[in-house]
């Protein structure tokens, strides 16, 4: 096993699990956040907010996540040190936009966009919920429900360079996922003509749902708390 | 060769040969030069029953071999298709194609194993084309009435050399065999009367290497470069064949030249080679020229396009002279009616060419089951020529493909020279004076994988108590490498002003038009002392830019060049002593009053092979004649 | 056609190579890319002004036909050059402006390394076959050809697979020198065949193992082997390697 995975797809093998368990979870926390465009009393994201911090399962799930993170970044960077070093001459001339997509041959740096985005969003956010707390959570508590809502809206509201910074993340993260939900497939073996067309469109509209919703949240409540 | 009914001769002959007994085939070496399909197939059945095999190749890797460039097929007498094949029709079509100047044992012997090579290469994982059934599937090839060539797309030579070259691959992965790539032989070392090793140039550091092999195997293919433009690869050498030669191999039937009737035809001075369209065209394709020489005339000068001229006004010149065989005459009786066509003012584009059509068939079968037969060879075509040949006719013309001639070898595959062998296209064996199409690569895998492995073995079972020879210590080893050296030094030293390729341009044209399709003593005579002229000139004119001890490729051209230089001569010399016409050798004095080729059985059944005697000198014809027991000799006739 | 061509020059495999730059005249729209650098070739050979001859620019060349898989420049950015699933000397000028300005640089990849000029060796692609890419078939062991019937689609597919010339443009193009569409290439061709099952999980383990010693990089996905190909070979080649060699890893 340990042979395998020090083995190219191995190490991508393992890329693409991560990645696609990510991809699950980038899901479900956008339906959850979803709820904040729903709902501007802030209740149903609260409550969901509340439950996804105190359900024992999520509990379980979350450092598995942060393993998929860990493992995800860790491979990438392996994967693209050694990518590094096989063409020690470089071409003079070099044309691939005829023949492979800009975000396919630049997901390091789509990544590294997404971890810095990933950093500050932590940072905003799931941080403050979770360790140091904040007032604008304490503001409200009903059943022990903390205000999640109002420490999000507030940021949004508050700092236009948030905003900004949060579009730019959801955008990276899209052309990420446009090349990689095909690839993942492909890498784990699951692809032929007619499932590449199928993923791709796939990668489509995953990448769109997900970079747009991410990117929907924080200017939908910028811009309606400007009305 | 052995006694009996033809048709029990190689089982014979298998029953009571001497063989070596495993213990001993780990203590002989066996040079193997080339990887075609003669040379990989070889190189890895004899690493596969424990010899040690040394193998050469002057490209960087052995699956570069010009083997990998036939398109069209591999003929066998497996009779899949219930259409009356058998083993002694594929022979008596390949004796009756090659204008009975073959050896008749050779080539039952060669119709006999060619049903194992498709059994072989099926194992091998060569993805043959198949039938929806799963069954594998044929088509037709010119000279024949059934269906018995096996295909896989328009790449059959490519996937054949990729399982001989798969299995050579496992040897080299096992140890049996050693690869040197970019290494190209210089000379055959003779000591004490037996061929016991060459001497190779190291293509990239100019290192002369002496390698030691209790027996050599040429497998170098053929010497169409010698005519400048050919099918042939831009490498292809006629050198290890012709220092065999020199060394006292004799060389047999040089002057048996195929010229193939479908190339696409030249475009200008600064053309390298040509291209070859697979005769499986000529399956659905049909030829033709303008009835009328205005209409040609006018079509030349681009006042009028094929597509219009109606169909009354064009003549489908094959269809007409050879209504049986119709657009699948064989190679030799198409070309020179195209040529014929072509220098009586018929000609279409430059004036040298003629309409290969296929409207007829995509009206038939519609464009999806043409492009599904020779959808690849549309693309090349249209690639190279620049029109789209689904809607207007392809332009072809005769160019030079194979050369029938080569090392004279025995039933064994044995050269004159005891312990050297040839194979595939650089011996002369089996295809006479005209050779079928797929009948090549069924040669070259027949002798490669089925009987010189066998044949090698009563060679070798007198030579188990001959050590390895450290080629250091023996001086015929250091004489012919310095003879080598000397060579080198001689090119280099001569600081001319002509480039190699111009020589061999000039070399290519008198060939072409002194020994090619159409020969007359006159001319022959007159092309003779034109090559000894230029052959003064290159050894006095020659400019050989660049080093010694690194890549050189011009001094690689030099060196096959000065031994084309002399083998156009003897090709020359060849076609001027057979005063008949036959096969692919067609003199222009001896035909019918149709224009047939007019063959002379009595004095010339025979084998020409030629015993060098010097470089300025005459060679000795030595005749090997032929005579047929299991076939009656016949004129040809496809009408 | 009159043009300007940017080519790399290198002594042998340790010397520092540089680029230099030609003038050529009176090119044929019609003659192929090859014969246009056999007219450079000539051109440096001949050129009476220069007493000792320059030597010609050493390139990789055989069939012509664009089967034998050894020419391989890197042209305008492109293996093999502007034009679609060709080899390069299948190129022709017509493909070209007058006036143009060519650059012509040699494959570049760790496991290519330039022996000189344009010429890059490529026995790495040879020994990852050696390691697997056969079927283990003595010459006579075959039983009758006709005796394991294969399916028209899957004798298709396998001859897509084995229509690899093993040129290395998908290692050239790729971004990170990546052999797998070679590799998959032949292990999907083998892996298709009833012939080729028997040892398709040793046959993965092992080319893949070699392909990773050699020093070709990490297949990512991007797709411009396949596009870059001469014959075009499908990606879903390298679903399937994947799918083989996870098999054989996790299944075995």
């Amino acid at each position: 096993m340990l042979k395998f995975l020090n083995s190219s797809i191995g190490k991508k093998f393992l890329m693409s699990l991560s990645g696609l368990f990510l991809l699950t979870f980038l899901l479900v926390h956008l339906i959850l956040n979803s709820f904040i465009l729903f709902d501007s009393s802030g209740a149903l994201f609260n409550q969901a907010a509340h439950f996804m911090a105190t359900n024992p399962i999520i509990k379980v799930v979350e450092p598995v996540l942060a393993i998929g993170f860990i493992l995800h970044i860790f491979y990438a960077i392996i994967l693209t040190l050694h990518n590094l070093t096989t063409r020690p001459v470089g071409y003079d001339k070099q044309k691939l936009g005829h023949s492979s997509s800009w975000s396919s041959r630049n997901m390091f740096i789509l990544g590294l966009v997404v971890l810095t985005f990933l950093v500050i969003h932590v940072a905003n956010f799931f941080w403050k919920i979770k360790f140091t707390g904040d007032e604008l959570l304490e503001h409200g508590v009903v059943d022990g429900v903390e205000n999640a809502y109002l420490l999000v809206t507030t940021f949004f509201i508050d700092w236009w360079w948030i905003v900004i910074t949060y579009v730019i993340g959801s955008i990276a993260l899209g052309l990420h996922l446009f090349h990689s939900v095909w690839s993942a497939f492909q890498t784990l073996g699951f692809s032929n003509q007619l499932w590449r067309r199928r993923l791709t469109l796939i990668a489509l509209v995953v990448s769109i749902v997900i970079a747009g919703g991410f990117a929907l949240i924080p200017l939908w409540v910028k811009i309606s708390s400007m009305l | 060769m052995p006694a009996g009914p033809i048709a029990e001769k190689w089982t014979k002959y298998k029953a009571e040969q001497d063989l070596v007994n495993p213990a001993n085939k780990r203590k002989l070496d066996i040079i193997v030069v080339g990887t075609g399909l003669g040379g990989a197939a070889a190189a890895a059945s004899l690493g596969e029953l424990g010899f040690k095999v040394k193998n050469f190749c002057y490209s960087d890797s052995p699956r570069r071999a010009h083997s990998i460039a036939a398109q069209g097929g591999i003929n066998a007498a497996k009779n899949y298709q219930n259409d009356g094949d058998s083993i002694y029709r594929l022979f008596y079509d390949t004796v009756k194609g090659g204008d009975y100047r073959a050896r008749e044992g050779n080539v039952y012997r060669l119709a006999e194993v060619s049903n194992d090579i498709i059994d072989q290469c099926v194992t091998q994982g060569v993805p043959f084309a198949r039938d929806y059934g799963g069954y594998l599937d044929n088509r037709s090839f010119g000279g024949a009435l059934v269906s018995r060539t096996f295909y896989a797309r328009g790449q059959t030579g490519q996937q054949l050399l990729l399982g001989a070259y798969g299995a050579l691959n496992r040897q080299i992965a096992a140890g049996n065999v050693t690869m040197h790539v970019r290494t190209e032989m210089m000379d055959l070392v003779v000591v004490d009367g037996k061929a016991r090793g060459i001497i190779t140039r190291d293509l990239i550091t100019g290192e002369l290497n002496s390698h030691f092999g209790h027996a050599v195997v040429l497998a170098t293919g053929g010497y169409g470069n010698v005519f400048f433009l050919s099918t042939n690869a831009m490498g292809s050498n006629g050198s290890a064949s012709y220092k065999a030669y020199k060394k006292g191999a004799m060389f047999a039937n040089p002057s048996f030249v195929q010229i193939h009737p479908t190339c696409i035809p030249v475009h200008g001075d600064a053309q390298s080679k040509l291209t070859l369209m697979s005769e499986s065209l000529r399956n659905d394709g049909r030829i033709w020229v303008p009835k009328e020489k205005e209409d040609a005339d006018k079509i030349r000068k681009g006042e009028l396009s094929p597509l219009d001229l109606p169909e009354e006004k064009r003549d489908y010149y094959l269809e007409r002279r050879y209504p049986a065989f119709g657009n699948l005459v064989p190679r030799d009786v198409a070309s020179r009616a195209a040529k014929e066509r072509c220098d009586a003012g018929y000609g279409v584009g430059s004036g040298q060419a003629v309409y290969l059509d296929f409207a007829d068939a995509i009206g038939r079968l519609g464009k999806a089951a043409i492009e599904a037969r020779y959808g690849n060879l549309f693309q090349m075509y249209e690639k190279i020529v620049d029109t789209n040949p689904y809607e207007l006719p392809m332009m072809i013309y005769p160019a030079i493909h194979y050369t029938m001639g080569g090392t004279w070898v025995d039933y064994e595959l044995q050269t004159t020279i005891p312990g050297l062998f040839s194979i595939g296209e650089a011996n002369f064996s089996d295809h006479g004076a005209n050779r079928l199409g797929a009948s090549a690569l069924m040669q070259g895998l027949a002798d490669g994988y089925f009987v010189l492995p066998y044949t090698i073995q009563r060679y070798l079972a007198d030579q188990i108590g001959v050590a390895r020879m450290n080629t250091d210590e023996v001086p015929e080893f250091n004489t012919v490498k310095k003879d080598t050296k000397t060579l080198i030094d001689k090119l280099f030293a001569v600081k001319g002003k002509r480039s190699v390729d111009s020589i061999h341009k000039e070399l290519g044209h008198i060939m072409w038009n002194h020994v090619g399709m159409g020969r007359t003593a006159e001319g022959l005579k007159e092309g003779i002392e034109m090559i000894k002229k230029l052959r003064k000139e290159f050894w006095e004119d020659v400019r050989i830019p660049g080093k010694e001890n690194s890549i050189n490729p011009e001094l690689e051209k030099a060196c096959r060049l000065a031994d084309f230089l002399e083998l156009g001569e003897l090709m020359a010399q060849d076609a001027l002593h057979r005063n008949e016409s036959c096969g692919g050798h067609f003199r222009e004095e001896y035909k019918t009053p149709e224009g047939e080729a007019l063959r002379d059985d009595k004095n010339f059944m025979y084998v020409a092979a030629w015993e060098f005697q010097g470089t300025e000198n005459p060679a000795k014809l030595h005749k090997e004649s032929l005579s047929y027991e299991a076939i009656e000799v016949k004129t040809r006739n496809y009408k | 056609m009159d043009l300007t061509l940017k080519v790399w020059r290198q002594e042998n495999a340790k010397a520092k190579g540089k680029f230099e730059k030609y003038q050529i005249k009176n090119i044929s729209p019609d003659s192929s890319f090859l014969e246009m650098i056999d007219a450079l070739n000539e051109q440096l050979i001949q050129d009476d002004k220069d007493p000792v001859a320059k030597e010609p620019v050493a390139f990789d060349h055989d069939c012509r036909e664009g089967i034998c898989g050894m020419c391989s420049l890197y042209i305008n950015g492109r293996a093999h050059g502007p034009d679609e699933e060709i080899t390069t000397c299948q190129l022709h000028m017509r493909k070209f402006k007058d006036g143009d300005t060519i650059v012509i640089e040699p494959w570049r990849a760790n496991g290519f390394p330039v022996i000189k000029d344009l010429m890059v060796d490529r026995q790495a692609f040879d020994k990852i076959l050696q390691s697997g890419g056969f079927i283990s078939a003595n010459t006579g062991n075959a039983p009758d050809a006709n005796a394991i019937p294969i399916g028209k689609d899957k004798a298709e597919e396998a001859m897509d697979a084995a229509s690899c010339i093993g040129c290395g443009a998908c290692v050239a193009t790729c971004k990170n020198s990546s052999a797998m569409l070679f590799v998959a290439s032949k292990v999907s061709q083998l892996a298709l065949l009833p012939q080729g099952k028997h040892e398709s999980v040793k046959r993965a383990h092992a080319m893949i193992a070699k392909m990773d010693e050699l020093g070709f990089g990490h297949c990512t996905n991007t797709g411009a082997c396949e596009v870059e190909c001469p014959k075009g070979i499908s990606l879903d080649h390298i679903a399937r390697l994947n799918r083989e060699f996870l098999a054989a890893n996790l299944m075995p």
